[in-house]
């Protein structure tokens, strides 16, 4: 489907006047008003066949007294981010939930309510996400402009109340927030029907710091920093796409080099991870042996960061227009030969993994995450793409990965082992793609990029991190100051495919239904 | 596994990093050895952190650190530790957890934190959401400062934490 026949069947289904389409580059926003926001939503969830992507909200009482709403769709064919606006007038906070309709839009809803007061009615779940019942009073909306804290807060006095699952013999284990092993805060309610887990639970928020709030008054580049701290394992993703909503915004342009930096960084990023998750889903399984031989080619990826960006997390490597890992023939050689070395030992530790026959049972056929319901969910990246969902941003957006032998990885059955084979493709890839594009940066050009002007203005921003697409969208005010900032990391979303994949499995294979994903805290609660 | 070790010698470039810790970590286990004879066990809690902090303090256990060797463990429950490691800025809905995971805890029992977060809340100041660092929650006698601060950062704040370790 081209666009324009996409632009023409959304016009010719909904008796839209041309004017309600905004145009920007790869966004395109569509105007819509309280009556129509929930069938334009509807049409463009099925004939994009997309999850909500993001949907979030804006305070623009001051300005023209309306919250704005926007709920975008990726339209992968077209190539396009689709959003549908509404308006929301200060004095009847009501609008038309499309959660009823779209499962993928039931957490952004809950989000939408509990950070500005918004009220979706008709949602079939509107309990508090991330601000905690025990903690937060009522009455306190974090995005509203006007917000001031509480002066008080903790022991409001309520309480959480998981689902009761009944029945005989059925018993309840609560996990968390604080977890036996050396990982982030949740809490999961198994409930458990002699040894099978019957369902899953999962309260999160305990990693919520407000960041979406803090951004606001932050210059471009001190944003850059923070959004480093969003999620730690995902840093380069994060500022990465973070810069994109900037450059976006600001109408800056980028080098090829950069460009080149930037694929690298994404791609390392996704080396040390899906090696660390790799060595995770062993060692969850008693396979400690292969999980020391993963830690060590972390280590060294790692340590190559370090040497490339002086920080092992590649912080600080992302500014607007700018980003220098490789600098110089050195640096390169230095890279490859590291990377070779990386690929000896995840032969290896492939081959250790899958002559291991009891390895190799466990991870068979053990939590499986069906296509449907990764569909509905809305669940992407390799979490997606192990049950066979077809969603690769740089698939849909190539870019500079259209210089590059990449391809998409996909699974289909959705267990562990079908995750654990994505990731030891995608390695490869991810191995082949750094060396193609090494050998493509020009040495020779002028490396300084002028600091970019920012101006005002909104712009999206969207990168495949390892996990999935983290994406960012942005509004900078006339000093250059953000004034919102949206996040969505793939966590988001993609948390409830863990409680989907445990139905039928025994608890104790439930670390490497969960290593298997390897979610982040912090990305999903923000 | 002499395939690993093998691995280990050809990957990891013995370099400076290396000699360091050789020389920190055998001072930090004469250090435990004398103050708790024979091994630190140390419960680790995330009150919010990004997750760098604790890639980096797993990252100590892997084999090129191998933390263990020097007589500090992690453990899995509040009950069997010595000490508490905390990251993270303590978001509201952290702090009671972290509260009665440290009353979890037998005497004698201290609290280190890593990482800026935890110190005051770090590049979360000012956050709604967050108590602004692990002392406003439990007494804490080291913080290692870092963002995330590196796994020899850490060995070495270890080593300083136990030697300014009071007999309570
Ligand atoms: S100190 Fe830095 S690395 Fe550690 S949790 Fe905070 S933001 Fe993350």
């Amino acid at each position: 489907m081209k666009y324009l026949e996409f632009k023409i069947a959304v016009l010719e289904r909904t008796g839209l006047d041309e004017r309600a389409f905004r145009e920007s580059g790869s966004e395109i926003y569509i105007a819509a008003n309280l009556e129509n926001f929930h069938g334009i939503c509807l049409l463009l969830h099925s004939i994009l066949s997309s999850p909500v992507m993001l949907y979030f909200a804006e305070d623009n009482v001051k300005t023209s007294g309306v919250y704005t709403l926007r709920c975008g769709f990726l339209g992968k064919k077209i190539q396009r981010w689709v959003f549908v606006v509404v308006d929301i007038p200060k004095d009847n906070l009501n609008f038309p939930a499309i959660s009823k309709d779209i499962v993928s839009a039931q957490l952004f809803e809950r989000e939408i309510k509990e950070m500005f007061g918004l009220i979706p009615a008709g949602s079939p779940d509107v309990r508090r996400l991330r601000l905690h019942d025990e903690v937060w009073p009522d009455g306190y909306f974090p995005l509203r402009k006007e917000f001031v804290k509480p002066e008080k807060t903790n022991n409001t006095g309520k309480y959480y109340v998981f689902d009761r699952i009944e029945g005989e013999g059925v018993f309840e284990v609560p996990v968390g927030p604080v977890h036996a092993g050396i990982i982030g805060p949740g809490h999961f309610r198994f409930s458990v029907a002699g040894e099978p887990i019957i369902n899953l639970e999962l309260r999160l928020g305990f990693a919520h710091r407000g960041a979406e709030k803090l951004f606001e008054g932050k210059s471009a580049k001190e944003a850059q920093i923070f959004s480093e701290c969003i999620s730690g394992d995902a840093a380069f993703a994060h500022s990465l796409a973070f810069s994109l909503a900037v450059e976006q915004a600001a109408g800056i342009d980028v080098k090829e080099n950069v460009k080149i930096n930037r694929a690298i960084g994404l791609e390392l990023e996704r080396i040390y991870n899906h090696i660390n998750d790799i060595g995770g889903m062993a060692i969850d399984v008693a396979f400690s042996y292969s999980s020391t031989l993963a830690s060590i080619v972390k280590e060294n990826i790692l340590r190559l960061n370090e040497k490339l960006s002086k920080h092992r997390y590649l912080k600080g490597s992302n500014g607007v227009g700018q980003c220098a890992l490789i600098k110089d023939k050195e640096s390169r050689v230095c890279l490859l030969e590291v990377l070779s070395g990386a690929k000896t030992d995840i032969d290896l530790l492939k081959n250790i993994l899958f002559s291991s026959v009891s390895f190799m049972d466990k991870v068979d056929t053990t939590g499986t995450l069906h296509r449907k319901t990764a569909e509905d969910f809305g669940v992407t990246g390799l979490a997606g793409r192990a049950s066979g969902l077809e969603l690769d941003l740089r698939r849909v957006f190539p870019g500079i990965y259209e210089k590059t032998s990449f391809e998409i990885i996909r699974g289909d059955k959705g267990d562990v082992l079908s995750r654990l084979n994505v990731r030891f493709n995608e390695l490869a890839v991810a191995l082949r793609v750094i060396t193609e594009l090494s050998g493509q940066i020009n040495f020779s050009g002028k490396e300084d990029s002028p600091e970019a002007i920012i101006i005002s203005g909104t712009g999206l921003g969207a990168v495949e991190g390892w996990r999935g697409p983290i994406i960012y969208w942005v509004k900078i005010g006339k000093e250059g100051k953000i004034e919102r900032c949206k996040i969505v990391d793939a966590s988001f979303n993609n948390w409830q495919a863990l409680s989907c994949c445990v139905h039928g499995n025994i608890i104790p294979d439930f670390p490497v239904c969960n290593k298997s994903f390897d979610f982040s805290y912090s990305g999903g609660d923000l | 596994m002499n395939n690993i070790i093998n691995i280990a010698n050809a990957r990891i470039q013995k370099g400076i990093v290396t000699e360091n810790l050789d020389l920190i970590g055998s001072k930090l286990k004469t250090e435990i050895q004398k103050k708790f004879a024979r091994s630190l066990f140390l419960r680790e809690v995330d009150t919010g952190s990004c997750g760098a902090c604790e890639s980096e303090i797993i990252s100590a256990i892997n084999p090129v650190y191998d933390l263990q060797r020097f007589g500090v463990d992690f453990v899995a429950s509040p009950r069997h530790a010595d000490a508490l490691l905390v990251t993270g800025p303590v978001s509201l809905n952290m702090s009671l957890a972290l509260k009665r995971t440290y009353e979890a805890m037998p005497s004698p029992k201290f609290v280190i934190t890593a990482g800026d977060c935890a110190l005051d809340g770090g590049p979360f100041k000012g956050s709604y959401y967050i108590e602004g660092g692990v002392s406003k929650i439990i007494p804490v006698v080291f913080h290692i400062p870092g963002c995330p601060p590196k796994p020899i950062d850490l060995v070495l704040a270890l080593l300083l934490a136990v030697k300014n370790l009071k007999r309570s």
